[in-house]
């Protein structure tokens, strides 16, 4: 960050910045002193729309804690309140619950898109590992805010998510111990719902922090592009603005038109109806599912026969992505250039899909009806030893071995390539 | 002179060093200890840990049936076994169990199988009455209960687990 090529226009601005030099930072962060690759696509518009949906939750967030009302006998009503009495109270809540869906959207695509174009790859490392702590954390930003209507499923997906925790039984009465700590009782209850108000204000905030981070890392040695290969002199850069902001602008807009479009029209789609039920702990709904951008994960959960291991698959199949930069051991980045990898990613794509499709499935349900007929257990074993086997076998071989395509000399010249072919 | 210097030298060293790791080592306890209460806050508070019994009548229940009542937040599950229900239990104590336990040793009195209703898989409330073991099934993750409330099939670790309770007299079952 931080740019020494900013000239201040006006004469406050000249005065103020030398006393903090806080437009210059912001100049060559976001503005003309940031260069950027000259050929971004449009998967590199994926990282502002997800601070935009930070922004959006932290806004409605901050609104609906003005009329919301933690507490196990209130909860559930002040949620309703805000549907039916506060001045535009259901479009203020449709948007937090809908953006949340949103920023898991575009997270998601944002992460895919570093893979595929080897984003996590040295000098980048520490930048990967920021992006997946932002991930992990809206993660648990995600589970606690939907805790907090206080529905079926905010009680239940509580109580199957902490139970989680109770599997780190390495001595009699451990985890116990950690769930009556983790819920501040015996089972999930009014104390359990206060911290997690409390929590769920908090760590958006520590996500900004993250962000920050992330964007420092970032620009320390400049953005990846689709070539994957660095850009070097000026005729492969540009500046970020008015380039990247008009461009990331325009993305912008055709992202709240969708965006709008759930809010309006299917706000809620993404949730369960059972989660218009009040909380009762004396009844579990018949088909626990978590939110939709936990599933894969919940499948894997599932998948094992054994509770401590299938938690620890569960937490091992996120955290493995830490260590992509070095199971990867290919020296270009860029997928595009390596077309076994490209395969391999899409059938990762497709698999991680699949099993998101699985985690909404009962174990038993038979999906496919060759032989005995395949149920949803076998085949979340199927695709969970697949899942693993894509970072543990196929990415080292694969990235170590294929015959990758010529790499062009630099971004300048793959332009004047294509101009000259078009 | 030199060799006087040097000592003086190391001497100091090791005082300074013996300086730091006291520093360090009182600076530690003193966080730790500032640290404490604000993990502890998060155990159960004293209100909580005072509800901690509930008394239940028992002749309103039938044989045959099985009555929830709520117990520390949770489920408890009380039901009055029928004599054939008994026998199935006590005849699959040598069944192949995954956590083993004898059916007399989950029932005070065998009619009446108090168990706390959270499948030890997850923790969601199995149905009554259903599953392969003509006991409990817990719908969240299929795990499959008997009628003493063991744990048969599925992913759930152990069986449902007997709270402490007591009879007060024969229709009266005090539970915590
Ligand atoms: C990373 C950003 C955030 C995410 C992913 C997120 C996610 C969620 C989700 C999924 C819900 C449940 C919505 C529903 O089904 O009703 C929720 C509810 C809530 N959130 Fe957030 N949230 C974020 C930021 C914030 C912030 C910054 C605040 C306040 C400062 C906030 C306050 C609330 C309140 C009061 C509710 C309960 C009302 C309701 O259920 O609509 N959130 N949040
Ligand atoms: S909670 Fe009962 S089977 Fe998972």
């Amino acid at each position: 960050m931080g740019s020494s090529s900013y000239e201040p226009k006006s004469k406050a601005a000249k005065w103020f910045e030398e006393r903090l030099p806080i437009l210059g930072l912001i100049h060559g962060t976001l503005g003309a002193g940031y260069n950027a690759p000259r050929n971004l696509n449009y998967w590199w518009n994926f990282g502002s729309l997800a601070g935009f949906m930070l922004v959006v939750q932290i806004v409605t967030g901050i609104i609906l804690v003005m009329h919301y009302t933690p507490h196990v006998d209130m909860a559930f009503r002040s949620v309703e309140h805000i549907m039916r009495d506060v001045n535009y109270g259901w479009l203020l809540r449709y948007s937090h619950a809908n953006g949340a869906s949103m920023f898991f959207v575009v997270v998601y695509i944002h992460i895919l898109r570093g893979m595929y174009f080897g984003s996590y790859k040295s000098p980048c490392e520490v930048l990967w590992f920021l992006g997946l702590v932002i991930y992990l954390l809206m993660m648990a930003t995600g589970f606690m805010g939907y805790v907090l209507p206080w529905g079926q499923m905010s009680f239940w997906g509580a109580t199957v998510i902490t139970n989680l925790f109770g599997a780190f039984d390495f001595y009699d009465g451990m985890g116990e111990s950690i769930l009556h700590l983790l819920w501040g009782g015996f089972s999930v209850d009014n104390p359990t719902l206060q911290r997690f108000f409390s929590l769920h204000f908090l760590l958006p905030f520590v996500l900004v922090g993250v962000v920050i981070l992330h964007i420092w890392a970032l620009h320390l040695p400049g953005s990846n592009n689709p070539l994957g290969i660095d850009a070097k002199g000026p005729g492969d850069k540009i500046p970020f603005h008015p380039y990247y902001t008009a461009k990331d602008a325009f993305g912008l807009s055709f992202f709240i038109v969708i965006f709008a479009a759930f809010i309006f029209y299917m706000p809620n789609i993404m949730g369960h109806p059972d989660n218009y039920i009040e909380a009762n702990p004396m009844v579990t709904p018949a088909h626990i599912v978590p939110e939709w951008y936990y599933l894969p994960f919940y499948t894997i959960l599932k998948a094992l026969p054994d509770k401590l291991l299938g938690v620890i698959a569960m937490f091992a199949s996120i955290l493995i992505f830490f260590v992509l930069p070095w199971l990867d051991g290919s020296k270009i980045r860029s997928a595009k250039f390596r077309p076994a990898t490209a395969f391999f990613f899409w059938l990762f794509l497709v698999n991680a899909l699949f099993l998101g499709y699985l985690g909404t499935k009962s174990p038993d349900e038979i999906l496919i009806n060759i032989g005995g007929g395949l149920d949803a257990l076998t085949l979340g074993r199927i695709s969970t030893v697949f899942y693993f086997s894509y970072f543990f076998v196929i990415v080292p071989l694969v990235s170590r071995m294929e015959t990758t395509k010529p790499v062009p000399t630099s971004i300048a010249q793959s332009v004047l390539d294509a101009r000259k072919e078009g | 002179m030199t060799t006087n210097d040097r000592i003086e030298h190391e001497e100091e060293v090791t005082r300074r060093n013996f300086l730091y790791v006291a520093t360090g080592v009182v600076g530690a306890v003193g966080v730790a200890s500032a640290a404490w209460p604000l993990v502890d806050q998060m155990n159960p508070s004293a209100d909580v840990l005072a509800l901690s019994s509930v008394e239940v009548d028992l002749s309103a229940i039938p044989k045959g049936q099985t009555v929830k009542i709520l117990w520390r937040g949770k489920p408890v599950f009380i039901r009055h076994r029928t004599a054939d229900e008994i026998t199935r239990a006590v005849s699959e104590n040598t069944a192949d169990l995954k956590d083993p336990e004898n059916d007399e040793l989950r029932a005070e009195r065998p009619e009446w199988l108090i168990m706390i209703g959270v499948c030890t898989h997850l923790g969601c409330v199995p149905l009554d009455q259903r599953g392969d073991f003509g006991g409990w099934f817990c719908p969240c993750h299929g795990s499959h209960y008997d009628i003493s409330g063991r744990i048969r099939k599925g992913p759930a670790p152990r069986n449902l687990e007997v709270p402490k309770y007591a009879f007060l007299n024969d229709t009266t079952v005090k539970i915590g």
